[in-house]
């Protein structure tokens, strides 16, 4: 128990180190990417390559005034950035990393909330899909509050717009899901991934993207709705509304929505590795020590190539408009994933 | 034990926000006490053993219908409600009401408590895998009534649409 405990702390206080450098990190990497897509350096200045810059924005955002204006709904307008925070944070604990490791004699699976079995695979939650959709649907308070507390009218209107968005996206996003869910007959993400191992040729991996393809960019699209990003980033569209929910925040509560935004970018890459990219699993070879972190880099690596992709279709698409983005939502997302989960399972019923 | 003590935390937490629920003046710090309840009941579901239905909880009443709430009271733009103090229905039957009720529902707890003797909380590991048993519930045994409460959401869903055309 005390061992289970100590374990687990460890791993909390890890992964949070880990998720934020990486936070900071990913916009140090967005603004250099974007710099060169664009013809233009990014930040060079602070450290070599710009590399500590994010640490020179952290600072500023701890040392900034922070403003509370006057006529806000003080409790809901501290609240909203907080709650935004912590749901996208909880999410990263259901996360599976890689198989069991042993430190000092301890077995322990590399995911918060999993646990080492004395034979054979550690187990997780069983719901743990359910979960993170579940956390990311409480989400949507941070911003929906933050608008309507700030009193402001470009502030009301950013969070109308998305939580207007962020409902009608996650249907699109959890229908998309239930196609792998049918594949893999779990909601447990560590039985999901394990379903995955092995190919099919020597060398066709087993992953899902091959028989759930749509599935897959339906997912892709509604997660870029679900987390603000252009093309989807009505919400917080500059030319229209200032800054949109959070345009009356300032300092760290300003920081915390940003930190949100970006901590939900990286859990929606994680979520694609594990249901469509076979999570941890890739090509082992070389002596243990490399065979015993191999899994760890391949699921770092496809993240980051989701990320890449975040920033790459930023320097590259130009916004939706509105009703555009409705439409396309509920009119061509919605009943593609239908026609997607009733093909997969006519087909998994035909094969049973 | 830890489990009773969850459960007693989680049950009053659940309470609290029901009553602040009635007490708050304002219909956005309503429809969040609802959400704190919500949540507290799904947190008493996993207690229970039943992780689907928790999670179904969070997703489908706190994370959809009460974030649709919120939307409304902010597109209308709701302000504080006045306290009436005018209705003597209610303060002499509300009280009598609720002692009735409270009673009613004890008495049935304990008169057939014998049904309830493989519901316990914390007792996690009895009912393995529900996801599988409220499918096949659902979808094996109780097929009929299911798919005749979809077409009747559907049919109210259509009815709200044709509703608010009219207006429009």
């Amino acid at each position: 128990m005390t061992v289970f405990l100590i374990a687990a702390v460890i791993k909390i206080v890890l992964v949070v180190f880990l998720l934020l450098t990486g936070v900071a990190y990913m916009t140090w990497l967005e603004r250099k990417v974007v710099g060169h897509i664009q013809n233009r350096w990014g930040p060079t200045r602070v450290g070599p390559f710009g590399l500590l810059q994010p640490l020179a924005d952290g600072i500023k955002f701890i040392l900034k005034e922070d403003m509370i204006p006057d006529s806000v709904h003080k409790g809901l307008y501290v609240l909203a950035p907080a709650l935004a925070l912590t749901m996208s944070l909880i999410s990263i604990a259901v996360i599976p990393f890689g198989e069991n490791i042993n430190v000092a004699g301890t077995e322990t699976p590399l995911q918060i909330t999993g646990v080492a079995q004395a034979v054979g695979h550690p187990t997780d939650i069983n719901i743990g899909l359910l979960i993170i959709l579940g956390v990311t649907s409480i989400g949507v308070y941070g911003v929906a509050l933050a608008g309507w507390s700030s009193n402001s009218k470009y502030a009301l209107l950013g969070s109308l717009r998305a939580s207007a968005q962020m409902i009608s996206y996650e249907l699109a996003l959890g229908l998309s899901l239930i196609g792998v869910m049918i594949l893999a007959g779990s909601f447990s993400l560590r039985h999901i991934v394990d379903e995955q191992s092995g190919t099919w040729l020597p060398f066709v991996p087993h992953w899902y993207i091959f028989p759930q393809f749509i599935a897959f960019f339906i997912y892709l699209m509604a997660a870029f709705a679900e987390t603000n990003r252009i093309p989807f980033d009505l919400p917080e569209a500059e030319t229209e509304l200032v800054a949109g929910y959070h345009t009356e925040y300032s300092s760290m509560k300003f920081a915390m929505f940003f930190m949100a935004e970006y901590v939900n970018m990286i859990t929606v890459g994680c979520l694609a590795t594990l249901l469509f990219f076979g999570g941890w699993h890739g090509p082992l070879f070389g002596p243990p020590l490399l065979q015993s972190l191999l899994p760890i880099f391949w699921f770092s690596a496809k993240i980051f190539v989701f990320m890449f992709l975040y920033i790459w279709i930023r320097g590259t698409l130009p916004r939706f408009r509105y009703d555009q983005l409705m439409a396309f939502g509920w009119k061509f997302l919605l009943p593609l994933a239908i026609a997607n989960i009733i093909v997969t399972s006519l087909i998994v019923a035909l094969k049973a | 034990m830890l489990h009773q003590v969850l459960f007693i935390i989680f049950g009053l937490i659940c309470v609290a926000g029901a009553v602040n629920l009635l007490i708050q003046r304002h219909p956005i710090n309503s429809a969040l006490s609802l959400v704190v309840v919500m949540g507290a009941l799904s947190l008493i579901y996993l207690l229970l053993g039943a992780e689907f239905v928790a999670a179904v909880q969070i997703i489908v009443y706190a994370g959809a219908v009460m974030v649709l709430f919120v939307f409304v009271i902010m597109l209308l733009n709701a302000g504080a409600e006045e306290r009436s103090r005018g209705s003597h229905v209610a303060l002499w039957l509300g009280g009598p009401g609720v002692a009735v009720l409270t009673g009613l529902i004890v008495y049935l707890m304990v008169e057939h408590s014998s049904k309830f003797h493989d519901v316990t909380i914390g007792n996690l590991a009895d009912f393995g895998d529900n996801t599988h048993a409220v499918a096949n519930l659902l979808f094996k045994d109780f097929l009929l009534p299911f798919e005749i409460t979809s077409i009747l959401i559907l049919i109210a869903i259509m009815g709200a649409v044709v509703l608010a055309r009219r207006e429009g």
